[in-house]
């Protein structure tokens, strides 16, 4: 019985996967139309980036310090405090700025993206804009597509950036490590190819995060339960399928 | 019933068609037709597959068998491209207007001319306050749809049905929820457009003696089929049952006031709850 359901659940879930890839050719597809149409692009990055660039800032700001706590902490068992820049920034750049820039992402521009959908959906606009024969995908959701996986990397190297001037508020400021070699080991440690690490995660995240904001929406049931569950589903697929990416880009990384 | 109008002029045939919707049969056999220049009414009680069957004439769903044509077309025929083609002919009326409701009303009217056609700015602008002026609302062109009432975002949205100079316009429910003078006003852009314009209507609607005034032809659908056709005299004078109940409102009849339950004493008195 036991293994029955464990199939039929796998196999739900297969589903739901193939439709979530057909889902993402038919939105690549109108990519290009999209690209089109600059104003709409404009209007979801700012939608997606730019009013969420607050608490991207704020939880940056809080990781760098916490970072710094915990590095400080680790480093000076082995006397080697002075590594805290290099520490902060590697964590930083190639794993907590793209993950919890994520995970914010989903949580906010995310849910906004999936509700705004839904309740387009809920609201007839979806069917409107087929029986005017506009295509709802190019119109919709393509635009907000492109925006978010435009706004995660922009977003990502902001969080990046005060999570660093965060560390250096701790570390520096509060735990007495050197100015000085604070930036220049970080100078001389943080390669490009880091930093590419770091910018390849947050496109992976941002095109993940994106489509399950956007197909959760689009095919949410047209109820004010339908919508809330759609928005649900879009924080929670987003946060496993950003953690399971994660994993699997870092072994490719190390790998490499 | 079948309906037995010649078929030469029809803008709208459907020809035994069946569907169902998890298991529950929404047609059994659906027969109508719809004449070119004509506002055609299509009646029933709630729960009779009225908007199904728009949606069947608009290809977005379609029929487990027969046909439906539109302009001669068999939509089940009709690829993505081809439906599409079809839609630009024709202009539908939400229920509840389904406004843009990122856009103003005046964008609101201009978007399916900004997304079909590449018009100068001006001709563009032109248009839709020629069309807003046919529904009375150029005066509320700049106003958002949230500053609508509900009378009006159904004007805004006629005015952007009609925008593209549609053959046929499609309302579902156009006088739901309104109050006399918005349902008024709606009525007479209906009969206006349809007169003026040239355009074929299909209004489906449960509102029988808002309808009766303007409509050319009539059908009324129950059990899944066409039960009673002809014009709105002719379907009022009718001696069936079901027709009478409905045409005249009765509360109870053919179809029950009661949905069927067990015994009422019993479940009163005897504690199974």
């Amino acid at each position: 019985m036991n293994g029955a359901h464990a199939s039929s659940a796998l196999l739900a879930a297969c589903a739901r996967a193939g439709r979530v890839a057909l889902f993402l050719g038919r939105i690549v597809g109108q990519c290009l139309p999209a690209l089109r149409r600059p104003r709409l692009l404009v209007q979801q990055i700012y939608n997606a980036g730019a009013r969420s660039l607050v608490i991207i800032m704020l939880c940056g700001l809080f990781v760098g310090m916490v970072l710094a706590l915990q590095a400080y902490d680790l480093l000076q068992r082995f006397g080697s405090e002075s590594a805290l820049g290099v520490a902060a920034a590697l964590g930083l750049v190639k794993e907590l700025g793209p993950v919890i820039t994520a995970l914010l992402f989903a949580g906010r521009a995310g849910t906004a993206m999936a509700s705004e959908i839904g309740l387009m959906r809920a609201t007839d606009q979806l069917n409107a804009m087929e029986m005017m024969a506009v295509d709802p995908v190019r119109h919709v959701v393509a635009p907000r597509f492109l925006g978010g996986i435009i706004a995660m990397p922009l977003l990502t190297a902001t969080f990046d950036v005060i999570g660093l001037f965060g560390a250096q508020l701790i570390g520096v400021g509060l735990l007495g490590v050197e100015s000085g070699s604070f930036w220049s080991q970080m100078q001389s440690a943080v390669t490009s190819r880091d930093i590419n690490e770091g910018l390849i995660k947050s496109l992976c995240f941002g095109v993940a995060c994106s489509l399950m904001a956007v197909y959760e929406g689009f095919h949410a049931e047209p109820t004010a339960e339908g919508v809330g569950l759609a928005t649900t589903r879009t924080v929670v697929s987003s946060a496993i399928l950003t953690l399971l990416l994660d994993y699997m880009l870092t072994a490719a990384f190390l790998g490499s | 019933m079948s309906d037995t109008r010649a078929a030469g002029d029809s803008i709208v045939e459907v020809r035994g068609v069946n569907y169902a919707i998890g298991g529950r049969t929404i047609f059994d056999g659906l027969d109508l037709q719809a004449r070119r220049g004509e506002i055609t009414a299509v009646l029933g009680p709630s729960g009779t597959g009225k908007t199904t069957l728009l949606r069947l004439l608009m290809g977005a769903i379609a029929p487990e068998l027969g046909q439906v044509s539109v302009f001669g077309q068999d939509i089940s025929a009709l690829d993505r491209h081809g439906l599409y083609a079809m839609r630009r002919r024709v202009g539908m009326l939400f229920q509840n207007g389904a406004l843009l409701t990122d856009l103003s009303v005046f964008e609101n009217v201009a978007f399916p001319l900004r997304e079909h056609s590449r018009l100068p700015e001006p001709l563009l602008r032109r248009l839709v306050l020629m069309k807003l002026q046919a529904v009375g609302l150029r005066g509320a062109a700049e106003l958002s749809t949230s500053a609508l009432s509900g009378g009006m975002a159904r004007r805004v949205a006629l005015a952007r049905a009609i925008v593209m100079d549609p053959e046929l316009l499609i309302y579902d429910e156009p006088f739901a929820g309104l109050d006399p003078i918005s349902l008024g006003v709606i009525l007479r852009l209906i009969q206006s457009l349809n007169a003026t314009l040239g355009i074929s209507s299909i209004v489906v609607t449960h509102d029988v003696q808002e309808i009766s005034s303007i409509a050319h032809h009539s059908f009324l659908l129950s059990g899944g089929k066409v039960i009673a056709t002809g014009n709105p005299a002719k379907l009022r004078a009718a001696d069936a049952a079901v027709v009478n109940q409905f045409m005249h409102g009765l509360p109870d009849g053919p179809v029950p006031f009661h949905v069927p339950a067990g015994d009422y004493r019993e479940q009163l008195l005897g504690g199974d709850w």
